[in-house]
């Protein structure tokens, strides 16, 4: 199967008068049609800069990609004039935001949010776009959607208003869904709701998702693959199962270690000790983790370790995984990279 | 553990008046709504639920920032409403507050000295030089705050380590009640482990008391012995840590459990989820009989009328539900089908 996005070393920074900061330096994968990609990380990871890069949503300046593609079937997302782009962006690639409170508009009714992408891009007539809103409200599960498409967003609770920006996502049926952090901001009960209702959605559709989280149970739950990323860098990549039974990078494990769950009282979590490196401090040397890595070697502080590919389609940014028999790779080197 | 509950909340009511729109009847946002719990002296009580479910509220009847319109708060035996001003600032030096946001709950132009030590100039506490600084640095090195950090001012740090600052100020006064309002909901998970450990500590060795409010049960699994859950302004289920989790007697407990994502991909193959229809009603109209019933999956049609009580439905295991803890002693004719 073709991979219907693949993001080839992308680099995004921050250029002021000041300093640079490397929010997102270097992440590369592969993202197939009906599966679900999750991007995971803390705060300041990287995360939704490289979400925000592939729709070309960043300020620019200050950001600036230096480097990479974003093949979006084949063609480079980055290459395209602004024209070209509005016709990819919440047509074919479409995207649903964290805070369902302050991204909708408050002034237009729910209706009108939903039928505006209609009409931009399927050329529709307003009182066709108008039936196909409450059709969507239907399908995202809002009860009496023919009277609620005529509310205005302070009228919905928090979950529905959620359920509204998918329903506009998924207006034009696009073939990939960028969820940045789609539940954060839901309670337990709805969270469960709106992630059944992706599922269901992208069974419907074939819809390949981007799940932007910092949710590790979220991830569990929703992820076919999972790129774990740390200070701007991919740290590890792997299948969900792969990557939960038997993590490689000294980071996921962390990671994983320090989630507490409801199925199991640990005595003491396991911390990582430490805090993630300062991005705008200056450039970083050897490996962005090396301070809070307990198997740091004298070689991790002087060289950033490259993506070494293990078996199982898997790939660490780790110096052990060279020990562990990982090769080095340009299988996801850009055409730039590759030829330099 | 002594018998003596260290906080004692009876029948606690706070509700705010409102209007229903604009032009409409007075009414009351009915936050708590008769609520009783007990907290014993080095025990970590949690009180769990979503939002609007009234724990923000009870946490400020708690610490005597809101005067409850009905029932009691009594810390140590005394009611906390009736204090006067010189008594309410004594017993605030054995109950502090941890906040849920480090970067609010700080004030920006304190230096962290300042920040930690400003307890005890209000209580005229450790005046003279030697001992402040030896109890600042026991402080700071159970709070596994760096000493340069001293000189510094909030904005410098992250908020890791802006919550151990509040954490430190919180211990300043040796309390014996900890009012933490979710206080890990703010950080990361790699420093969320670090606070929760901390917490744990802090715990054993300062044989505190912790009221942990949360909305994540994850967290309070790990934290907290017995657990009280909140809806629409009741507890509708309290039992001790591991019953609750192993054997929910109320259905939006059950709901809730299920609904919480297990960080293990193979557990959330397998496991199967109740979906809550629809969000929780607003408390300027709670549904008629049971709050919960318009949700519920084993709704009959008492329910619809009648309220239940908070009852025990196991030793020790409190329940507000007619149908879910006899549900093995029925006939299955007796419970409408999911």
């Amino acid at each position: 199967m073709e991979p219907v996005l693949s993001v080839r070393g992308l680099r995004t920074h921050f250029v002021t008068r000041e300093r640079t900061v490397k929010a997102v330096d270097g992440i590369s994968y592969d993202l197939f049609p009906g599966k679900t990609m999750a991007i995971v990380g803390e705060s300041g990871s990287g995360k939704s800069v490289h979400a925000l890069s592939i729709l070309g949503l960043l300020p620019m300046p200050p950001a600036k990609i230096v480097a990479g593609e974003i093949l979006f079937q084949g063609r480079d997302l980055l290459k395209m004039t602004p024209a070209q782009m509005r016709e990819v962006r919440g047509n074919r690639v479409a995207m649903i935001f964290q805070e369902p409170m302050t991204s909708l508009n408050p002034v237009l009714r729910v209706g009108e949010q939903i039928a505006e992408a209609v009409v931009l891009h399927q050329k529709k007539t307003q009182a066709e776009a108008w039936a196909k809103a409450v059709d969507l409200l239907k399908k995202v599960g809002i009860p009496h959607p023919e009277q609620r498409v005529n509310d205005y967003p302070h009228q919905f609770s928090g979950g529905m208003r959620q359920r509204a920006m998918i329903a506009i996502a998924l207006s034009c049926e696009p073939d990939v869904l960028i969820a940045d952090e789609p539940t954060t901001a839901l309670d337990v009960t709805i969270q469960a709701q709106i992630l059944e209702l992706m599922k269901d959605l992208q069974r419907e559709y074939k819809t390949a998702i981007i799940l932007i989280t910092h949710n590790i149970g979220v991830v569990a739950e929703m992820a076919d693959d999972v790129v774990v990323m740390y200070a701007g860098r991919p740290v590890e990549q792997a299948p969900v199962g792969e990557l939960f039974k038997n993590p490689k990078h000294p980071y996921t494990k962390g990671l994983l270690a320090s989630v507490p769950s409801i199925y199991e009282r640990k005595e003491r979590l396991e911390a990582i000790a430490g805090q993630p490196p300062d991005l705008g401090a200056g450039d970083l040397v050897g490996c962005p983790f090396v301070a809070r890595c307990s198997c740091a070697m004298d070689r991790c502080k002087t060289e950033d370790p490259p993506q070494f590919h293990l078996e199982g389609g898997r790939m660490s940014n780790c110096w052990k995984s060279e020990e562990d028999g990982g090769r080095r790779t340009h299988r996801f080197k850009s055409a730039e990279e590759a030829a330099a | 553990m002594s018998a003596t509950p260290i906080l004692e909340v009876r029948g606690v009511k706070k509700h705010y008046a409102a209007r229903a729109g604009m032009f409409g009847e007075k009414t009351s946002v009915k936050a708590v709504d008769g609520v009783s719990f007990s907290v014993m002296p080095q025990e970590s009580f949690a009180v769990v639920g979503e939002s609007g479910c009234g724990k923000t509220t009870l946490g400020k009847l708690v610490l005597a920032l809101e005067k409850p319109t009905e029932g009691r708060v009594l810390f140590e035996g005394h009611d906390v409403a009736k204090m006067s001003r010189a008594e309410l600032k004594a017993m605030r030096a054995r109950m502090q507050v941890i906040f849920q946001d480090p970067y609010s709950s700080l004030n920006p132009r304190m230096t962290v000295e300042r920040i930690i030590t400003e307890p005890w100039d209000i209580h005229g506490l450790h005046k003279d030089p030697a001992e402040r600084s030896r109890r600042l640095h026991k402080l700071l090195d159970d709070c596994g705050i760096a000493k340069s950090f001293l000189d510094r001012h909030p904005h410098e740090f992250s908020g890791g380590q802006r919550q151990r600052v509040g954490i430190a100020r919180a211990l300043a006064l040796e309390p014996r009640l900890i009012v933490a309002d979710e206080p890990v909901s703010a950080l990361d998970v790699s420093i969320q482990a670090q606070v929760l450990n901390l917490l744990k500590d802090l715990q054993k060795e300062r044989n505190l008391a912790y009221l942990f409010i949360s909305h994540d049960f994850s967290v309070v699994r790990h934290l907290c012995t017995r657990i009280a859950v909140m809806y629409l302004g009741r507890v509708v289920e309290a039992a001790d840590s591991e019953t609750l989790f192993n054997d929910p007697q109320h259905p939006y407990t059950e709901a809730l459990l299920s609904a919480v994502p297990v960080p293990d991909p193979s557990i959330e193959k397998r496991r199967k989820r109740i979906l809550l229809t629809g969000d929780v009603p607003s408390p300027l109209k709670p549904p008629s009989g049971c709050r919960f019933h318009p949700r519920c999956r084993y709704v009959v049609d008492a329910c619809r009328t009648q309220d239940p009580a908070l009852a025990e439905a196991r030793a020790g295991h409190l329940a507000a539900c007619a149908v879910l803890p006899f549900k093995d002693k029925r006939s299955d004719a007796a419970l409408v089908a999911v």
